[in-house]
């Protein structure tokens, strides 16, 4: 599927510019339980909705160039077979919810999935962009060479906005050869052991590319050459798994984990940090990254659990960590690119702080 | 008159050996690493702690006063040059490293830590921290989170962004931010990314949470010589496109290698055209895989000779050929310009074959020494200052050569930023709306727009005058022409 929307959705945004009106970008609609509802949004007050999702397409993939672009609306289900069929994929794992997110979501969103300590982030891999800023303007950032330096670095930017720094159309990310063996190991051990010993893999050079703990059972994804995972295995131990699509529930939360009663809450910490009394959660990124669920009758957790919600998102554009000084930045870099605050109005403008 | 009040100011805040004021004293600050381009400061501060750049910053806001930042001043592209009614805050005194977090592998320093500086300190714990720019002894990480720098290994480990933490950044308006920090993925707009390689034009940065990794535990150089340039290039594909990263994959052609081997005696093979140097490394059985991969994809190029260095003096005598390549250049001419257009890698050759024309054309010797494996050429054009008209062809051709990476589907700069050098070359890679919206952004830090001005991003007035014969987006104006 090829369809190059680029000019429909200029002029789609000149017209909300022109109107002064909100516009609301929607792609597959994956992520929406992230986010608020969007007739709350522009839909709501008299705006409008700007499908993204048909403008779709690779526009170029060099295997040997270790680089991929497409439109925003492709899906990474193509994204992801079009790469297997040379033995490549994207570093950081996006989750495809339900298989139906796309390439553009995927950045929007700016999540990784359970390779990120190792293999980098989203925003890691990004090279590139072109999109429409709330003038109508059409711009083009970075580009599909991995190293560019030249202006600040607005590609990057973009990840985790959740499009609220303009409607992005391409997007060139670098991907990665698939690693030529790949084995998951399960250990029996507590929360507090498994951190503990996360943290000392952490310090050799292991070809560990996944590391999570639920349950009581540290699991531990080893990738790589054959003889460099099979000689990490007998030196780490544990039983083998043939649970290989394991890490890509959990990434796409489809385990049952993620099925519990409660809000769902996320935090990211330095991965050493001790754990919570009581903690019945999961650990990702050999640490770094926690989920728990909060239940009615529990106390209120630390500052830095953020429900993974609508109210992240809103939190992801407005007042970061709480640090309304940051915030305060965070809104005006926003003017920056949409000065009439046309777009995702549902995600809170400056004026409206949750 | 307003420098002389600042001036005032500072002489009554900060201790007399923070101020530099002596025009003699002065003088090592007037450029860079991009000598040609000189100015003396109107002030040096060497302020002495985050306190003290804080005073420093509220007393130019104050006085309305230009402030350039300046690391070490390695900076190949005239970002740290001065200006004449300007201050110039050079961070090499703030240069502790302020906690090693070995739990989480992580280092918070001080800007003006020397890059290797930071290795050495953790290398009895068995890390490192792997950006390793060929200046890392002398230039600051203050200096490459402000340029983004990389490094002979960032085809696999990365760039400056990749391998920092957070930082502490100080803006012109008196705002302390913290972005990121020991816990990673910032939530928000990911500001920590925006500051990197942002030139000292959006706020100072005072603090540096750095990334600390296992040493790898073997390594393996391979050095492959071939016939022609364009099947070392080639070469280079192969190897990216046969499913193995290497840890660095540079490229010499036939002046580098002999001014090399000159200087260094690192036993390069003359007479090759072109040299590769590939390093391998990880867990001993996926090396020695990977070493063999490489050496087949030599042989199916044609490689005439083919070396193999296992043990570390070997490789360092490998590697010291390529490290000392620039200074060793250095001895063929008078002097030399560093250019560092980065392209997509299987354009290597046909631009290569382009600089050759270029060289021809403007009779003037062109080294090549550079990142294969990214794709970040260093054509080193050589020329001779005290020829009048020298100079002038020198930089004519190199923003030729830069045009034509763009041209490629590359960019200006892949890792010495624009600073004063490239700003002309950024308007053949960006349109006046791109332009724009890098003032806006800029505008969000800093306002009165006195941090480091006239870096980086042209204005659209001098992007007009420069206009004509520019290209965009790839499509040049009479493409068919041929234009040197
Ligand atoms: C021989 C040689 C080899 C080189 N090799 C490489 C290489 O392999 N890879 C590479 O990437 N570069 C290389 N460089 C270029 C240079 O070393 C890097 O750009 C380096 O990052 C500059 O660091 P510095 O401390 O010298 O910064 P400076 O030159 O002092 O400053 C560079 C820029 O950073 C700003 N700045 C400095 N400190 C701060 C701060 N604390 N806060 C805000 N802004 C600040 C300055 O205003 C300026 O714009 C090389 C240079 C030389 C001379």
């Amino acid at each position: 599927m090829d369809r190059d929307q680029t000019e429909v959705l200029i002029a789609a945004v000149a017209q909300a510019a022109a109107d002064a009106q909100a516009i609301s970008i929607v792609g597959s609609g994956s992520k929406s339980f992230l986010l608020p509802d969007v007739s709350a949004g522009a839909a709501g007050s008299g705006g409008r909705l700007l499908n993204v999702a048909e403008h779709l397409g690779i526009i170029e993939y060099r295997p040997d160039e270790l680089v991929i672009t497409a439109r925003a609306g492709t899906s990474l289900k193509d994204i992801r077979q079009t790469l297997q069929r040379e033995d490549q994929l994207l570093p950081f794992e996006p989750p495809a919810f339900r298989d139906q997110g796309t390439l553009g979501g995927a950045l929007a969103a700016g999540l990784s999935g359970s390779s990120r300590p190792w293999k980098g982030s989203l925003r890691d891999a990004v090279l590139g962009v072109r999109l429409i800023n709330g003038l109508g303007e059409l711009l083009r950032f970075g580009g599909s060479v991995v190293k560019n330096v030249a202006g600040y670095d607005v590609s990057r930017l973009q990840a985790g906005a959740f499009g609220t720094l303009g409607v992005l159309l391409d997007i060139s990310f670098r991907v990665i050869p698939a690693p030529r063996m790949q084995q998951t190991q399960v250990l029996a051990m507590s929360a507090a052991d498994a951190l503990v010993q996360m943290r000392a893999w952490a310090r050799q050079s292991l070809p560990i590319s996944g590391l999570c703990h639920l349950d009581n059972r540290l699991w531990v994804r080893l990738q790589g050459a054959e003889s460099a995972v099979r000689s990490a295995v007998a030196k780490l131990g544990g039983e083998s798994s043939s649970d290989a699509d394991f890490w890509s529930r959990i990434d796409n939360h489809q385990h049952p984990f993620f099925q519990s009663e409660g809000t769902l809450l996320r935090q990211r910490v330095a991965p050493a940090q001790p754990l919570p009394e009581n903690w019945d959660g999961l650990i990702e990124w050999a640490g770094a990254q926690r989920w728990q669920f909060q239940k009615e009758s529990a106390s209120e957790p630390t500052s830095d659990w953020l429900p993974f919600d609508h109210r992240f998102a809103r939190a992801q554009c407005q007042r970061p960590g709480g640090n309304m000084l940051l915030g305060d930045y965070q809104q005006r870099l926003r003017r920056a690119f949409d000065p009439q605050q046309l777009f995702n109005p549902e995600l809170g403008h400056a004026d409206s702080a949750a | 008159m307003a420098l002389a009040k600042l001036q005032k100011q500072l002489t009554s805040l900060l201790p007399r050996r923070c101020l530099i004021t002596d025009p003699a004293a002065l003088k090592p600050y007037e450029c860079d690493g991009l000598t040609a381009v000189r100015e003396i400061p109107g002030l040096v501060v060497l302020p002495e702690s985050e306190t003290q750049i804080k005073q420093i910053l509220a007393a130019c806001l104050e006085q309305q006063v230009a402030v350039v930042p300046r690391g070490a001043g390695t900076g190949l592209s005239g970002g740290a040059r001065p200006i004449a009614d300007g201050v110039v805050i050079g961070l090499s005194r703030l240069n502790k490293i302020l906690e090693i977090d070995l739990d989480n592998m992580a280092a918070r320093v001080q800007p003006g830590v020397r890059n290797l500086a930071i290795t050495e300190a953790v290398a009895e714990h068995g890390l490192y921290y792997a950006p390793d720019p060929s200046s890392q002894i002398a230039c600051s990480i203050g200096g490459n989170v402000a340029e983004n720098a990389g490094g002979v290994h960032c085809l696999k480990y990365g760039l400056t962004v990749h391998n920092i933490l957070g930082v502490k950044l100080q803006t012109i308006e008196g705002d302390e931010l913290l972005l990121g920090g020991p816990g990673g993925d910032p939530e928000g707009y990911d500001l920590l990314a925006l500051t990197c390689g942002s030139e000292g034009m959006l706020g100072v940065v005072t603090e540096i949470w750095v990334k600390l990794l296992p040493q790898p535990p073997v390594k393996q150089v391979l050095l492959m010589a071939f016939e022609q340039v364009s099947r070392a290039a080639e070469s280079v594909s192969a190897i990216i496109a046969s499913g193995l990263i290497p840890a660095g994959l540079e490229m010499m052609d036939e002046l580098a290698i002999e001014a090399a081997e000159a200087f260094v005696h690192a036993g390069y093979p003359l007479g090759a055209k072109a040299i590769l140097l590939c390093e391998l490394d990880g867990v001993a059985e996926e090396v020695a895989a990977d070493a063999e991969l490489v050496k087949r994809i030599a042989q199916a190029h044609e490689a005439i000779s083919l070396v193999s260095a296992e043990a570390p003096a070997d490789q360092a005598r490998l590697w010291a050929g390529r490290k000392a390549a620039f200074p060793a250049v250095g001895r063929l001419s008078p002097d030399y310009y560093c250019m560092d257009g980065t392209i997509p890698r299987h354009q290597l050759a046909t631009v290569l074959e382009q600089i050759n024309q270029l060289s021809d054309h403007y009779g003037l010797r062109v080294a090549n020494v550079f990142h294969a494996g990214d794709g970040n050429l260093h054509p080193l054009i050589l020329y001779d200052a005290n020829v009048p008209g020298e100079l002038e062809k020198a930089e004519l051709m190199g923003g030729r050569i830069l045009e034509i990476c763009v041209e490629a589907g590359g960019t200006v700069t892949g890792e010495h930023g624009v600073g004063i050098e490239k700003l002309d070359q950024m308007c053949a890679q960006f349109a006046d709306p791109e332009l724009e919206q890098f003032f806006r952004v800029k505008a969000v830090f800093d306002p009165p727009g006195l941090l480091n001005p006239g870096k980086g991003v042209p204005t659209l007035a001098r992007c007009a005058e420069v206009g004509g014969m520019h290209v965009h987006g790839g499509r040049a104006p009479f493409a068919g022409l041929e234009r040197f």
